[in-house]
Formats: structure tokens, sequence, C-alpha cells
């Protein structure tokens, strides 16, 4: 039985293409084919199903929406503030994690890990729950003498963000610290032993090994928390709701809003979206750029 | 003497992270326990009252049993249904690897890239017109199949069992061949008994995406027979004057599952989602 390299026989190449074709055609339907809809839906307008042509003015609207830059701002601040503080925190859990001298060690990576196995909504009650301004937080901060008077946690504008960071930061660094962990295991015990005899201190490991050793799962994990937090809705939805007055408002929540809070606008929620799409490709983009080029 | 310092903060550290961690699974058990008055004069004892906090939760009028039975549908089907289709493509991309397959593999892949926020406008357009299309209405808005049809096959599973069937030995499917099974035989009765481990973790990673699942569900289940638990949670945790016991008993047992598939199978899941298994 003779055959090229690369060529299966007719019979085979129609059973492979069997396999192939369900996924193949419910990616196309779910992903691509409305991906494409909702490009040329993003130049229309119209309330509902009633929709016109017409060109680039929801992307010009976009300019002057004031919720819509609400929306951009705090998304892109939830961004830069919570991303870097849980990579760096789950990078440090991490090298200390993998100390072989370490003792409880499991015991400490399963209580960390812990957070992940809860939903977001369910996790975003609790947390709501627990910062409520007559809530155990509040309560435990009053009886500790670190605050006088309660923190209006999720009605007031600033705090309200920070409680989003916290929360965010609670359920994601446990995740992320397992792809250090398992990065961490793959690289030599030894040239750690190399260093302690060197005399190199715990932060010149952490900067001089650990961190260019990992860089391309930091760089993997940076990327993934990025297109997760530009996305960020479940949270806010739950938590704050988006309040006070838009102060927590993210780009998806927004979307949420145009379609089934206000009257329908599909053209210019579909303008919205493609702000997202753009902001992950070219962020992605950027991240794999700077990872690529510069030596940690 | 520094060293020995240096290993007591890290000891300090990690047990305050780890408290930290688990502080609100132990709030959300004390808050179920007791009765809501207790819960916000910020009591930390586990208290006795669970029962009746449970039997609040199912006289009202939130359809708590309906949306566990609607939820445990969903991504008990979705899971099933994943499972066969995206393994079945990842498998074939491996075992009948040509550059035509190639290429469609990167193309599906590419939709990873693909955020959800992108796709909320234009799939609610296209579920809303499935009602009128004969055999699609069984897809339509407000129907769990409308929920399940979409994660049924993702870049990410298809992805993940390439990755694994990369390391499935190509002289098991030769013996198969000779020995006369058909292909669909080899994947079924060969392939997939052997990759038990990787279905372990595919399974666990779908079942707990699809459970926990909220944006699609909330856009696509309107009625309220048809919502699922993380809509049926996000009711109550909306309401002005929360009963916290009864809300936190709704919270743990809608944990439940996913943290009984995490402390049963805690390699696996780990495996799953961070989409690597190893060994």
């Amino acid at each position: 039985m003779k055959r090229k390299k690369h060529d299966l026989n007719p019979k085979l190449n129609r059973t492979a293409w069997l396999f192939i074709i369900p996924s193949l055609i419910l990616i196309v339907m779910f992903v691509f084919y409305p991906m494409i809809q909702a490009f040329l839906t993003s130049f229309q307008t119209g309330v509902g199903e009633h929709l016109t042509f017409a060109g680039a003015a929801n992307y010009k609207r976009l300019l002057t929406d004031t919720t819509f830059k609400k929306a951009l701002f705090n998304t892109v601040l939830f961004l830069v503030i919570q991303v870097p503080i849980m990579i760096l925190l789950a990078l440090v859990i991490s090298s200390m994690l993998n100390d072989k001298k370490l003792k409880c060690k499991g015991l400490f990576r399963t209580a960390i890990f812990l957070p992940c196995v809860t939903s977001l909504v369910a996790y975003s009650i609790i947390f709501k729950s627990l910062f409520a301004t007559d809530g155990f937080i509040n309560s435990l901060l009053m009886n500790l003498n670190v605050i006088s008077e309660p923190i209006a946690w999720i009605t007031h504008p600033v705090w309200a963000k920070v409680l989003i960071i916290l929360a965010i930061t609670w359920r994601w660094t446990g995740y992320n610290m397992v792809f250090y962990l398992s990065g961490l295991q793959s690289i030599d015990s030894a040239i750690y032993e190399a260093a302690d005899i060197d005399g190199a201190s715990a932060f010149q490991k952490f900067r001089y090994m650990t961190l260019p050793l990992l860089k391309p799962i930091i760089l993997f994990t940076t990327i993934n928390s990025t297109i997760g937090t530009l996305q960020l809705f479940d949270e806010t939805m739950n938590i704050t709701q988006g309040g006070p007055a838009n102060a927590t408002i993210t780009i998806s929540q927004y979307i949420y809003n145009l379609l089934f809070k206000y009257t329908p606008d599909f053209g210019y929620a579909a303008s919205v979206s493609y702000v997202v799409v753009v902001l992950i490709v070219v962020l992605s983009f950027i991240q794999k750029k700077v990872g690529e080029d510069k030596d940690a | 003497m520094r060293k020995k310092i240096g290993n007591a903060m890290k000891y300090i550290f990690l047990s305050v992270i780890s408290l930290i961690s688990i502080f609100p699974f132990f709030w959300m058990i004390v808050a179920a326990t007791n009765e809501s008055v207790e819960v916000t004069k910020g009591t930390l004892i586990p208290g006795t009252y669970f029962m009746e906090n449970l039997k609040t939760l199912l006289a009202s009028d939130l359809q708590y049993i309906n949306a566990f039975k609607n939820s445990i549908l969903i991504a008990v089907v979705t899971t099933t249904l994943a499972m066969v289709v995206s393994s079945a493509a990842g498998y074939a991309f491996v075992v009948y690897k040509n550059k035509t397959r190639e290429r469609v593999f990167n193309f599906i892949f590419l939709s990873m890239m693909v955020p959800f926020a992108a796709l909320m406008v234009p799939l609610f357009r296209l579920f809303s017109k499935f009602s009128n299309l004969g055999p699609l209405k069984v897809i339509a808005l407000n129907t769990p199949m409308s929920v399940v049809i979409i994660a049924v096959a993702t870049a990410f599973l298809i992805f993940f069992f390439k990755q694994n069937a990369q390391t499935f030995p190509k002289e098991l499917i030769e013996a198969a061949r000779i020995d006369g099974l058909s292909e669909v035989k080899i994947f079924t009765k060969i392939f997939m008994p052997t990759m038990k481990s990787s279905y372990a973790a595919a399974i666990i990673v779908t079942f707990m995406t699809s459970w926990n699942n909220y944006l699609w569900p909330l856009i696509a289940l309107q009625s309220p027979e048809k919502r699922t638990l993380p809509l049926v949670l996000s009711a109550m945790g909306s309401s002005y004057t929360p009963d916290y016991g009864m809300m936190m008993t709704a919270v743990v047992i809608a944990t439940l599952p996913t943290a009984l598939l995490f402390f049963l199978m805690q390699k696996q899941f780990v495996a799953g989602m961070t989409g690597s298994v190893k060994g």
C-alpha cells in the first residue's frame, strides 16, 4: 500500500471532513457570520429591525457619547490597574510556592485556587453582600478602628471601582498562579540552587531568573486577562449594576443596555462592540510585540 | 537569622492570602446557616438555620428548583454534544492531517480572538429569526437549546483535543485498521477510551463554563421559567431588601456541583482550566 505522505485516500479524506464539518458549520454560523453581520450593522441606523444605511454616523456618535466615553474609560482603568496587580501577585505567590522546602504547599495552593470554582455571578453576590454599607467588611474595619464610619463601597463612584478591582483580583489571581506554577516546575531547580550559592537575594532571583524564564507564560496570561477584562460584564452587572451613575459601567454592559434597557439600537450597539474588537486586536498585537522585542 | 525572618514572612504572607481566598466561602456558609438578622449583625459562627433558609428559598417565587433543573439540563446536553463534536474535529486535524485541513484549523483558531461582546448584537438578532424557520425552532430564543448550541463547538476545545490527540499513538490506529475497524469505530472504541484523562479535563471545564454562563443565557432566556441558576442568583442579588440567609443558601447550592468536581478531581480540574494535560 503506497501513499504519498500528505495525501490520504479519498475515503479517509471524506471521513476526515465528516469529523470536522459539524464544528466548522457551528463556528462559522455562530462566530464568523455574526462577526461580519455586526460589522455591516454598525453602518446602519434605526429602531429594532428597521435599519437603513447610515455610513459612519454611528462611529461619529461614539466620539460625542459621554456614556460610551465613561464605559471606555472604566474598562481601560480596570485593565491598567487590575491586570498588573493580579499578575504580579500571582507571580510572587507562585514563586513562593515553588520552594521545595515549603510546608503545607498543597494546602496553600488549593486555598488560593479555590475562588476559581465559583461562578462570576455567585462570587459577585457574595462580594456585594460582604461589602454592603452595613456589611461584614465595614463592621470589621470599624472594629479594627481603620475607619470611623462605613465606606459606601457600592454607591461611591471611587470606592465602587476599588471594589470591582478587589473582586476581580480575588477571583482570578489563583487561576493565573496555576499557569506560573506549571511553568516554574519545568525550570531546573539546580539553577536556583546555584544562585543561592552565589548569594542571590530572593528579589534578585525573582527579578533576574523567574521573570525572564516565565516570559512566554506571563505574555500568554497577560493577553488572556486583557481579553477578559475588556469584556468585563458579570461583576459590574451584579455588584454595582454599572453604578453609581455609570461610575463602573463597562463596554459590554453598555452594549447590553443599548440592546435591552433602552430602545434597541442594533446599529449603534454593533459599532460599540467593534471598539472592543479593535481594542483586543491592537492590545494583543502590542503585547506580543513588546514580549518578543524586549528582553526582560 | 535574616533567612529565618524571611521564611516566617513567607508563611505569614501565604497564610494571609489563603485566608482571604477562603474567607468568602466560609462567610457564605455562615450566612446560609443563619437567620438574615444574625448575618447583618456580623456573626461568624455557622448556625443551624439552613433548613429554614432552604424552605424560604423553595417557597419563594424564584422557581429555584426549576432553575436548577434547567441548569443541569443545559450543562449536561452541552457537555455531551461538545465532547463528541469538538473532540472529533480535534482528532481529525491530527489523524487526517493535510494542508487544507491545517488551514481550516487556523481559521477556526482565529475565532478564539472574537470577543463575545461583539457577538451579542448579531447573535440576538440571528436567534430571534429562528422561531419562524421551521426545524430551527428548536434553537430559537427562549429555548434551552439556544444556549446549548453556541457552546458545542469551540476553538478552545478543538485546540485542546488537537493538542491531546498528538500524544495518541499512531500505531494503535494502524493496528485497528488492519483489524478492519471502521474509522468512526477507531475514534469511538479506541481513541475515546484511551484518552479518558483528556476527556475528564474537558468535561469538567465545559460543564463548569456552561453551569456558570451568564451573559448569553441572560439575553437568550427571557421568560422566568426558562432561567438558569446564575440568572436566578442575579435576580436575587439585585433585590433591595435581601434576605442574606436565603440568598447565600441559593449561592451555596449553586456552587456545590462545581466545588465537588474540584475536590474530587483536582488534577483534571486544573488541567482543564489551563488547557493542558500532562502525562
